[in-house]
């Protein structure tokens, strides 16, 4: 059932492309009822796993002489990000329902896009999962370039030179991996028992790395992350920070750190109180929380606040996964789900709700116009989202940060310390944009600038659904964690992650 | 009764519940937004009566009086994270404090916002602020008390800036919630070591809890990089939290600011409650701030829990025969780092806050900053006395600071909401209620002997301070600050009640004078009554604590109080009620002399402490300037760094790729010169010989028959020519 989200998605972009053009509501339409299906299969296919462990859905040869499979397969790292997609693909239509332009195109290049993170999510074959990985940063490059504002040709260049730089790293890692397994297999699985030397394992595992890396927001690779999600449309930023992220993220879990787990053990040698990979880093994705959040601080384009605080969020992630333990991976595992479910949110409200109707994201402006009194449904929005987004105990954010917390606190405590800095400089940036773009101090500059509403069109029903939805979601995670848990814990027990128990304190 | 600690839970929920619904209903149902508040909360002090009567029992039956109900909430693998609550002494006596001083704040709140737009709104976040108060004072985890903490912080946000058009209001607002999630991330931390330490966050699970021997034992042997055992460490990070939220120096510039929200959320969440909970955490967590490294003691494996013991035994019985045998036994048994930290801390945060009090002139931040010195006093007895010393003062404060906020609420209102006391004065005629209710909280605030609660629960924060074996110190530092107390109360009474009205004279210089032309009234009933209800608890509690009947003190450990007249004629204690006596009334006496003789005309007069000593007043007036000097540090700092990594981001990195992408362009160029020149000019030469030889052929292109078929015949004979040779015989 898995395997269909994949499919309906190219068979929804497909048919967009072929729909008649006098219908300006049907291609959305379509689109919401395509990833509405998706997000049912992927909920029923997860119920239909089960538990988390690894199963295989498809595995048919399908270039035999080099050993490449079509092989589909998830295990509950996979079902809880393939759900995440779900939600974000729903919301993400939701929140464009007023795309006018060429809308026929904009859903089918969302669908494609959405279908490409499905496929990298479910692949088990290595080569199937770099072709889903490419399919996904082509139809990124040109939503953002169609139908992007902020100097959007530059964001969408930056961001598929950035894409495109980190998946030539993995490819040569992994044809190096292919290689030197015996150029018979591309299986993830066999791959992972491939028994590659030390040495091997030393230099592929950082190339890999920081190629997945790249597109987690992996300091000091992560500039494409704040002018991309600037320059992306709406629902694009909200997939971009949503589930783009993540697919580096899940790269780095699936792919660096299951094939080469001994690249991280130590070198031998100290530099700096740095000895391995994994203190290397370990060290970039906290300097990546805390610079996130400062830089946050000091930005006057309220968009831009958000995607700053997408990279020091994915600092979490990139923590969680170095710590090596059990608590700071599942809690990784869930910061992605977290912050997608977030940073959605967050994107939606300044994109679609305030930047379409106002057609100002800086601070300075929208402070002259009183949003409280005129949108009150976007400054409740934007409050729970903040909210949210510090971490506060309730939402999502607080679970999944405590557990890289805890288990960064084992593997380095000097680390988790200076990330408590980076949650401290997260309420401030949060607070501050709150406060100036939605309850302004001055009380009387001066008038409020436009009519009483600015744009004179009340949140849509389809916002106020999306806005639900996500808030729901993250309700529901931060209050019942052990309903992702439950997938999460049993996939990091599997065999594939065998070899990585014994580098860490599990 | 075995089922009221399993229904524990529902004491926070009920309001919690409350507050969702009033959040969903639609903003012009006052009445019902009201009614389903003050009708939850009054449902959960009747259940937390029931709990607190239950657990009177318990102790006087002599059983175990902890009792505690713990869940699984999530679970990662093979480890499970509980949560649960627990009903001890403790718990117990702050339920029905919270409850009893939310459910009066809530009635007295329909007066005072009863015209207020955003009635409902208000009352959804009280609700909220009361639920999850009372999720700190039940759990039995740290992670539960911490998220129901950070709620609190967060309703205490929202009702802070619930004016956040008021500019002021928003910042104020900002600065809490900031200021305080900076102890927050110290607890934060502290909590993530505790649990690498012991393995669980629960305080009490028969004998695994955090909170128990054992595991302390274990935090005690385990020594960190820098010289500390982790027990220390965590409690230092914990006592952190407690700071940010209870107001102690470095972090209490945000309470004072707390005021700009409305006066019954000041009195109820910033002087009766939430302040409190800090005080509330250090003394739930005791056990494991009072240990104390096993090097001190002899038998090395019992000492943590002789440590533990000693200390609230002292507690218990600080009051007992002599103080001096007691010191003698004592006297030997270490202090932990921890404690003294505690100690010193609430000592400086009570002289310093009692001191800036003194030069202030907005009544609600007089109150304020004497609310950070009460909460020095009661960090002070904790650290030094134990936690009946220290919660004896919580729940006295409690009543008399709600009595004291409220008080000035209802003088607010009934001067217009004027908060200038130079503005104020000769309002015992006007509010005679309220002035009466007022002297009473004042009164038990100083420390008026005999008759009211302040005097017995300072009385006792002293005794503990004198008998603490560290130094000496801290006690002259207390009685200085209990001398300040009684000099700025005096002082806020003398500007406040007596003397002549400066309101209307005020008015004719002020802004807006039509309403605040009228006369000051008392306010209606619905303020009054809870007033007076207060202020009888503020008289009565007192008897509960003394020393010839220390029932609180024993209760709170579990024990059964005796009574014991004897105790109160011992050298020690006589002397040290006299000696605050002294001490309460010379401030008084002060403060009368200063203010009350000749009080000022016009309320532009200059102060008369203003007029003795200028430059101290104007630093005293200014807060040390502690908020300018955060400002120059901390804010800027964080500015710039802010700035730098926006520069690094801007030119650094940008700087780099845009590096790379030149290399790449000239790089390009490159291939594109050397395409030009090398591939292409090879590529052109040969294209030249080729069309040279096309040339050289096309001159055969004559288009002249004669020659085509010349070279036709040319052709043929040379075929045959060919064919002749190669088949030749």
């Amino acid at each position: 059932m898995l395997a269909w989200t994949i499919y309906s998605s190219f068979i929804g972009a497909a048919l967009l492309m072929v729909l008649p053009r006098q219908h300006a509501s049907l291609p959305r339409i379509v689109a919401l009822v395509t990833a509405v299906l998706g997000l049912c299969l992927a909920f029923g296919g997860a119920i239909h796993m089960g538990s988390g462990e690894l199963r295989t859905i498809v595995r048919v040869p399908w270039v035999s002489a080099l050993g490449i499979d079509y092989h589909l397969g998830a295990d509950g790292i996979s079902l809880t990000l393939v759900v995440l997609t779900g939600l974000a693909a729903v919301a993400g239509i939701l929140f464009s329902w007023n795309i006018a332009t060429r809308p026929h195109e904009f859903f089918a290049l969302y669908l494609a896009l959405i279908g490409g993170v499905y496929g990298v999510f479910l692949s088990l074959d290595l080569f199937l999962l770099f072709v889903f990985y490419e399919i996904a940063i082509i139809p990124k490059y040109f939503l953002i370039a169609i139908w992007g504002s902020t100097r959007r040709e530059y964001g969408a260049m930056k961001l598929a030179l950035y894409s495109f730089a980190g998946s030539a790293m993995v490819l040569i890692g992994l044809i190096a991996a292919y290689v030197a397994a015996g150029s018979s297999t591309m299986n993830l699985m066999d791959l992972s028992a491939a028994n590659f030397s030390r040495g091997f394992q030393m230099w592929a595992f950082p190339v890999v790395f920081i190629g997945f890396g790249v597109l987690a927001g992996l300091w000091p690779f992560h500039t494409w992350a704040p002018t991309g999600h600037v320059a992306a449309p709406t629902a694009a930023s909200m997939l971009l920070a949503g589930v783009v992220m993540k697919l580096g993220a899940y790269g780095c879990l699936r792919v660096a750190m299951v094939l080469f787990p001994e690249g991280m053990d130590v070198w031998g040698i100290k530099i700096l109180w740095i000895g391995s990979w994994r203190d290397v880093f370990g060290l970039l994705a906290v300097i990546g929380i805390v610079y996130g959040a400062m830089v946050a601080l000091v930005q006057k384009d309220l968009k831009f606040v958000i995607g700053y605080s997408s990279v020091s969020h994915m600092g979490f992630v990139l923590l969680g996964l170095m710590t090596l333990n059990r608590v700071g991976l599942s809690g990784a595992v869930l910061q992605m789900f977290s912050h997608g479910v977030i940073a959605g949110l967050l994107f939606a409200v300044v994109g679609r709700m305030v930047y379409d109707r106002t057609h100002t994201r800086l601070l300075p402006e929208l402070q002259q116009l009183h949003l409280n009194r005129t949108m009150p449904f976007a400054a409740v929005t934007f409050t729970l989202a903040s909210m949210a987004s510090m971490g506060l105990p309730g939402f999502s954010g607080f679970v999944a940060e405590l557990q890289v917390l805890i288990g960064a606190w084992r593997a380095f405590p000097t680390l988790a310390v200076m990330t408590g800095i980076g949650i401290l400089l997260g309420v401030a940036y949060s607070i501050r944009a709150l406060h100036q773009a939605f309850f302004p101090d001055q009380v009387k500059t001066a008038a409020p600038a436009g009519p009483e509403d600015p744009v004179g069109n009340p949140i849509s029903v389809s916002e106020r659904f999306g806005v639900w939805l996500l808030i729901a979601a993250s309700l529901l995670i931060g209050l019942f964690p052990g309903l992702l848990l439950q997938w999460i814990v049993p996939a990091l027990q599997g065999p594939m992650f065998e070899a990585l128990k014994k580098g860490g304190n599990w | 009764m075995s089922w009221v600690v399993p229904s524990l839970w529902l004491i926070p929920v009920l309001p919690a519940v409350a507050a969702g619904v009033i959040a969903l209903a639609p903003r012009r149902c006052r009445r019902f937004a009201s009614g389903a508040a003050i009708g939850s909360m009054g449902v959960s002090l009747v259940l937390s009566l029931v709990a607190f009567m239950h657990t009177v029992g318990l102790v006087s039956r002599g059983a175990e009086s902890r009792q505690v109900f713990n869940f699984t909430w999530f679970q990662f693998g093979d480890k499970v994270l509980p949560l649960g609550w627990v009903l001890d002494p403790l718990s117990a006596v702050m339920l029905v404090m919270v409850c009893f001083v939310g459910l009066l704040i809530f009635i007295y709140s329909l007066g005072y916002m009863a015209h207020d737009d955003n009635f409902t709104r208000f009352f959804c976040f009280l609700a909220l602020f009361a639920g999850a108060m009372l999720g700190v004072v039940i759990a039995n985890s740290l992670l539960l008390l911490f998220i129901c903490w950070e709620l609190v912080g967060l309703t205490s946000y929202l009702l802070i800036g619930f004016w956040f058009h008021r500019p002021t209001a928003a910042a104020a607002a900002r600065k809490a919630f900031i200021t305080t999630r900076v102890g927050d991330m110290a607890f934060l931390i502290g909590m993530v070591w505790l649990y690498a330490g012991t393995g669980t966050l629960l305080f009490y699970d028969a004998g695994k809890g955090c909170l128990e021997t054992t595991a302390i034992h274990s935090l005690v042997m385990r020594a960190t990089g820098v010289g500390m055992a982790a027990s220390t460490g965590i409690s230092l990070l914990i006592f952190l939290g407690a700071v940010g939220k209870s107001g102690q120096l470095p972090l209490h510039v945000w309470l004072p600011d707390a005021m700009e929200g409305p006066t019954p959320v000041s009195a109820l969440i910033h002087a009766a409650t939430m302040v409190a909970a800090g005080v509330f955490l250090v003394a739930r967590v005791y056990p494991l701030m009072a240990v104390t490294a096993p090097e001190a003691a002899p038998p090395a494996i019992q000492a943590p829990a002789v440590a533990v013991a000693g200390q609230t035994e002292r507690a218990g019985e600080s009051h007992g025969a002599t103080s001096q045998s007691h010191e003698g036994q004592h006297g030997g048994a270490p202090v932990s780092t921890a404690l003294k930290v505690v100690t010193w801390t609430g000592v400086l945060t009570a002289l310093f806050a009692a001191s800036i009090a003194v030069a202030q002139t907005d009544i609600k931040r007089i109150l304020a900053y004497s609310t950070v010195s009460q909460l020095g006093f009661m960090m002070m007895g904790l650290g030094a006395g134990g936690v009946a010393v220290g919660m004896f003062h919580l729940i006295t404060h409690a009543f008399f600071k709600a009595l004291l906020f409220m008080g000035a609420g209802s003088v607010i209102h009934g001067c217009h909401e004027e908060q200038d006391i130079r503005r104020m004065g000769g309002l015992k005629a006007f509010m005679p209620v309220t002035y009466m209710t007022y002297a009473v909280g004042m009164m038990a605030l100083s420390g008026v002997p005999l008759l009211f609660s302040g005097f017995w629960s300072k009385d006792e924060i002293l005794h503990a301070v004198q008998a603490w074996p560290v130094s000496s110190l801290p006690f002259v530092l207390g009685l200085a600050a209990a001398l300040l107390t009684a000099f700025y109360m005096t002082r806020q009474m003398a500007y406040v009640f007596f003397g002549p009205c400066r309101l209307k004279h005020s008015a004719s210089h002020g802004t807006h004078s039509k309403r605040a032309e009228s006369t000051p009234h008392e306010s209606p009933r619905v303020m009054t009554v809870p007033l007076i209800i207060l202020a009888v608890f503020a008289v009565l509690l007192g008897f509960f604590g003394t020393p010839v009947w220390p029932w609180f003190q024993s209760f709170l450990e579990g024990r059964a109080a005796r009574i014991d007249a004897g105790r109160l004629f011992t050298v020690g204690t006589l002397g040290l009620i006299g000696l605050s006596t002294l001490v309460v009334f010379g401030g008084i006496y002060a403060g009368w002399r200063l203010y009350g003789r000749r009080p000022p005309r016009k309320a532009e007069a200059a102060d008369p402490l203003e007029a003795i000593y200028p430059e101290g007043y104007a630093v005293l007036r200014n807060k040390y300037y502690i908020d300018e000097l955060y400002d120059l540090s901390v804010v800027r700092v964080t500015h710039w760094c802010g700035r730098m990594s926006d520069w690094l981001d801007q030119t650094l990195w940008a700087g780099a790729v845009r590096l790379v992408s030149f290399g790449f362009v000239a790089l390009s160029w490159l291939s594109r010169l050397f395409d030009e020149y090398v591939v292409n000019a090879g590529f052109d030469q040969g294209c030249r010989k080729l069309i040279t030889g096309g040339s050289g052929f096309s001159r055969l292109q004559t288009g002249r028959v004669r020659h085509y078929l010349g070279m036709l015949a040319l052709g043929f004979v040379v075929l045959v020519l060919v064919m002749l040779w190669r088949w030749r015989p």
